[in-house]
This record gives C-alpha cells, structure tokens and sequence, in this order.
C-alpha cells in the first residue's frame, strides 16, 4: 500500500500526532464548556510542540511549550475563570453567523497549499538536512536579523505599556 | 564497564527503557520521600519542640509508609457538582510536570536520561506546565476557595516564572551553554583567579542570581512565606481543598518531588552539581572521569539537594505569609529589575574577560 520510505517511524508519529490535533481542534469549537475548549487547545498546541520536536526544531518546540501552554493557555483559563466559566454545558455559545467561518477557513488552507506549492513544488528533503542548533539560531537572530528582532521588541513593549496604560485607573 | 555502553549496547531497547522509567520513578520519589521524612516530620517538629511521629519503625522513619497505606486505602471521592474527568486528571498533570523535570537531571558523567542540547530552557518550560494543572484542579472542584486558591496559584507562578528564568540567564551567560551537563563541567573545570581547588561553582560569581533563583523556586513551590494559594487560615486548603484519597496523594508527592527536583537543578545550575572540583583528581575534560563518578555523582548531588532543600525549608518554617499584593510587588518590583541587572553585569563582564 506505501512506499517502503512512507511507512518510517517518523511519518507514523507525525499521523499520530497530527490525527490527535485534528481531532482537539475540532472539539475546541465543539465542545460546549469554555473551559474545555481552552483545555482541547492545549492538547492542539502541545501537539504543534510534539511535530517541531519531530522536525528536531528543539527550540521552537520548547518555546511553544515555555510561551503557549505555560504562559497564553495559563492566562486564557485565569482570564475565563475569573469572567465566566461555568461548570457544565453552556448553550449560548456558538455564535450565530459561525458558518461564515467555513469559507474563511477554506481560503486560508488553499492560499497556504498553494504557497507550499509553488514555494517548494517537487523538491525533496535532502536525506541528511541540516539541523539548526540552538546556537545558530541565536547567531541568527542576533546577527543578520537583529533589527527586525529590536523592532519587534519595540512592538512588545509598546503593547505592555498600551495595556498598563489601559489598566490604570488613576 | 562504562555505564553508557552498558545502557546502550549490551541492553535491548525495551531493558532500557525500563531501566530508565525505573531510574526516573527512583529520582522522583526517593527524593519526596527523603525530604517529608527529613524535613517536614522531624526537622519542623525540632523547630516546634516536638518529637514527631515516633511509633512506626526506629525514629517514626517507617511514618510514610504508613501514611501513603492510609491514603492509597481511602475512598476516591469527588464533589458532585465538580467536572469529574478535569477533576481526575489535574493532579496526574502537576504530577507529569515533575516527572518531564527529572529527564533533563545530570546525575553523572554518563548517568543521565537525556543529554539535552538546551537543557535549562527545557526544565523552565515543563515546569510551567504543572500551572495548568493546579489552574484546573482549582476550578473543577466547583468550590469557591478551591477556584480561589487556583487563581492565586497561577498569578503567582507567573509572576515567579520570570525572574526564575531571567536568574538562570546568568548561568547560561558565563557558562555559554544551556546544557546542564556542560554547566556542570563548566564549574567544575573552571578555574577562579588560577586557584582550581575548587573549581568555580557559579554561587560565588553568580550570587546575586543564586539568591533570586532560590526565592523563585521557594515562590513556585508555594512554600511558605509564598503559600498564598494554599493558604490555609483563609481558604481551608486552596485548590487541593477538595481532594483526598491519592488524588491528594499525588499532589502531596508532585509538592515534595518538586522540591527535590528543583533543589537538584539549583545544585547543578550554582553549586557545581553531580561532579567534584576535576582538579582533585586530574582529570581535565568529561571524557577523562573515572567511572565510579556514576556511582558517587548521584549520591554527591543528593546531598547537595538535601542541603538546598534544607534552606527552602527552614525559610517555609519559620516566616509567616506574604499578602498577594506584597507577593506580586516582591517579584515585578525587586526581583525582576535586580536580576536584569544581573543579566547586564554579567554580560559586560564575560565580553571584558
């Protein structure tokens, strides 16, 4: 049925992993407690973690965890909790115009195959690649990138101070 | 034998992943074990005068035993209000989260699980994740002090987190590595001013970031001046207010574990960790250690970690609480900028060396 380099232990973790995603990122807009949506997130982005771990991308998968599951999905549920979060099912949550969502999300995946496509079209993984360290991605960053690296610092700190500016009341 | 060979050539794949769960069951639980044994039954009740459990065993040592029967014998139950699959499943998270901590401990020159590239970023981000679950086990317990005391863990976790990792960045900085096992011989093999007799453990240079990292780690295992989440005059027991059986149990052992593991990555990040200064015995790089290393290393970083554990807790009995707005101005107002700067003394320092 497969080619005998399809069925190598990496393309069987990513289908694992990549079915366990599919099936959490369904349930988050179907579940019907927000806490639970929030939950099937986390398993979508450890998931996200788990693929660049297989991609040996060590440091985007451990940033993944550090940022999204450590620190977004940490104050997402304390935001919910604190607001409204029910124990149990909601039924006044789906939106009603939450079918316009499908086109929109149809758009986005034929705009991004299709920039797959004609990115990198039929080349291959070279059979060795190359895999970046930690190190070189820091040379990175703090070499040729370091501009657009301080510019989006600025945007950051630009954003923390928009929201104490915000929160203040005084 | 070279235990590296051993683990990796004489042993078939599923011996040694037995070999390294059994490994990672002992570094988590003998570790909790030590220090509830050690600490919280005899040392807090030295401080308090007492003796302490006394019956089971020579000196109440065979207390815990007891203790886990007790509680591996009580019923599993849960509020019937409360989300019972989010309900059963936060203390296993909390507990995974130490676990996931252990895999990246040096214990040896080969007695590892993991040589782990980046090994510091990789325990300061699993150990976020046990936030998730105390968050979880707060709000599926469908009581208000439980929700209470989830919240308040979270906020202050976070809060922690930062000068946690913003301490550690000194480390990093003067060892220029983020694997532990090269922090390790980075100290060990270093040398202050020419004296090498006692390598350069980095809590001397790094001082400054030794002490807000052992104030963060004494804030996210929410021992006690730090214990607003579980505060116990306020909200009964916090977000483990409603479990009990080995439910509680597994908290109880992800708190202790957490300590332990903690104080071992203290150990290895300032205190020179698993090895001995390598002058003593003339070895120069990590190839060149002897092979009973494997066996003293492990006891060597337990003992560090028994005496690290010992401030932790010495501080958790004898302060009382901070108040939450004391708690958060501590970390964002003191901690943060003082281990800022430590990161930029540091920094001028290594590019003038």
């Amino acid at each position: 049925m497969f080619a005998s380099d399809v069925l190598i232990a990496q393309n069987i973790g990513f289908a694992i992993i990549a079915t366990i995603m599919v099936i959490g990122a369904l349930r988050v807009v179907t579940t019907s407690n927000v806490v639970h949506a929030a939950l099937w997130l986390v398993v979508v982005l450890a998931g996200a973690a788990a693929q660049y771990i297989l991609l040996a991308a060590e440091f985007v998968a451990i940033t993944q965890v550090l940022v999204y599951i450590g620190a977004v999905m940490v104050l997402f549920l304390f935001g919910t909790m604190l607001t409204r979060a029910r124990i149990g099912a909601e039924s006044d949550l789906n939106n009603k115009n939450w079918y316009f969502g499908i086109p929109v999300a149809l758009a986005l995946f034929v705009a991004m195959a299709m920039a797959l496509d004609s990115g990198f079209g039929s080349q291959k993984m070279p059979a060795n690649p190359a895999v970046a360290t930690t190190q070189e991605i820091s040379d990175q960053i703090f070499g040729p990138y370091l501009l657009p690296f301080w510019a989006l610092s600025f945007v950051l700190l630009a954003a923390v101070v928009g929201a104490i500016v915000l929160a203040r009341r005084d | 034998m070279n235990l590296a060979t051993l683990l990796s050539a004489d042993l078939p794949y599923w011996a040694q992943s037995l070999l390294r769960v059994l490994g990672g069951l002992v570094a988590v639980l003998l570790p909790a074990g030590t220090i509830v044994y050690l600490f919280l039954f005899k040392m807090m009740s030295f401080m308090q005068s007492r003796l302490g459990p006394m019956e089971a065993g020579p000196q109440g040592s065979m207390q815990l035993f007891a203790e886990v029967g007790k509680w591996l014998q009580k019923e599993d139950i849960y509020p019937a209000r409360a989300d019972k699959f989010i309900f059963k499943l936060a203390p296993l998270i909390v507990l995974a989260s130490t676990f996931l901590l252990v895999v990246v401990v040096p214990f040896g020159p080969d007695a590892l699980f993991t040589n782990f590239e980046t090994g510091v970023f990789y325990s300061l981000a699993v150990s976020s994740v046990s936030v998730l679950g105390i968050l979880i086990a707060g709000w599926s317990s469908a009581n208000k002090y439980s929700l209470l005391g989830g919240l308040r863990a979270a906020g202050q976790l976070i809060a922690y987190e930062l000068p946690m990792v913003l301490a550690v960045v000194g480390v990093v900085i003067q060892a220029g590595t983020m694997n532990l096992q090269q922090i390790v011989v980075a100290q060990n093999a270093g040398s202050m001013f020419g004296f090498s007799s006692l390598g350069n453990p980095y809590v001397i240079t790094q001082f400054v970031g030794f002490i807000v990292f052992m104030i963060a780690v004494q804030a996210e295992l929410t021992q006690t001046p730090f214990d607003m989440p579980i505060a116990e005059s306020e909200l009964v027991s916090g977000y483990m207010t409603e479990y009990s059986g080995f439910r509680f149990l597994i908290f109880f052992i992800g708190e202790f574990a957490t300590a332990g593991v903690f104080s071992m990555i203290a150990s290895i990040l300032f205190l020179g960790g698993w090895a001995v200064p390598f002058s003593w015995f003339g070895w120069t790089t990590i190839d060149s250690i002897d092979n009973w290393m494997n066996i003293v290393g492990p006891l060597i970083l337990f003992t560090k970690m028994i005496v690290v554990v010992f401030f932790i807790m010495w501080i958790r009995f004898s302060y009382p609480r901070f108040r939450e707005d004391q708690l958060q101005k501590f970390a964002w107002k003191v901690l943060i900028p003082v281990s800022l700067a430590n990161i930029m003394v540091t920094a001028i320092l290594k590019v003038a060396f």
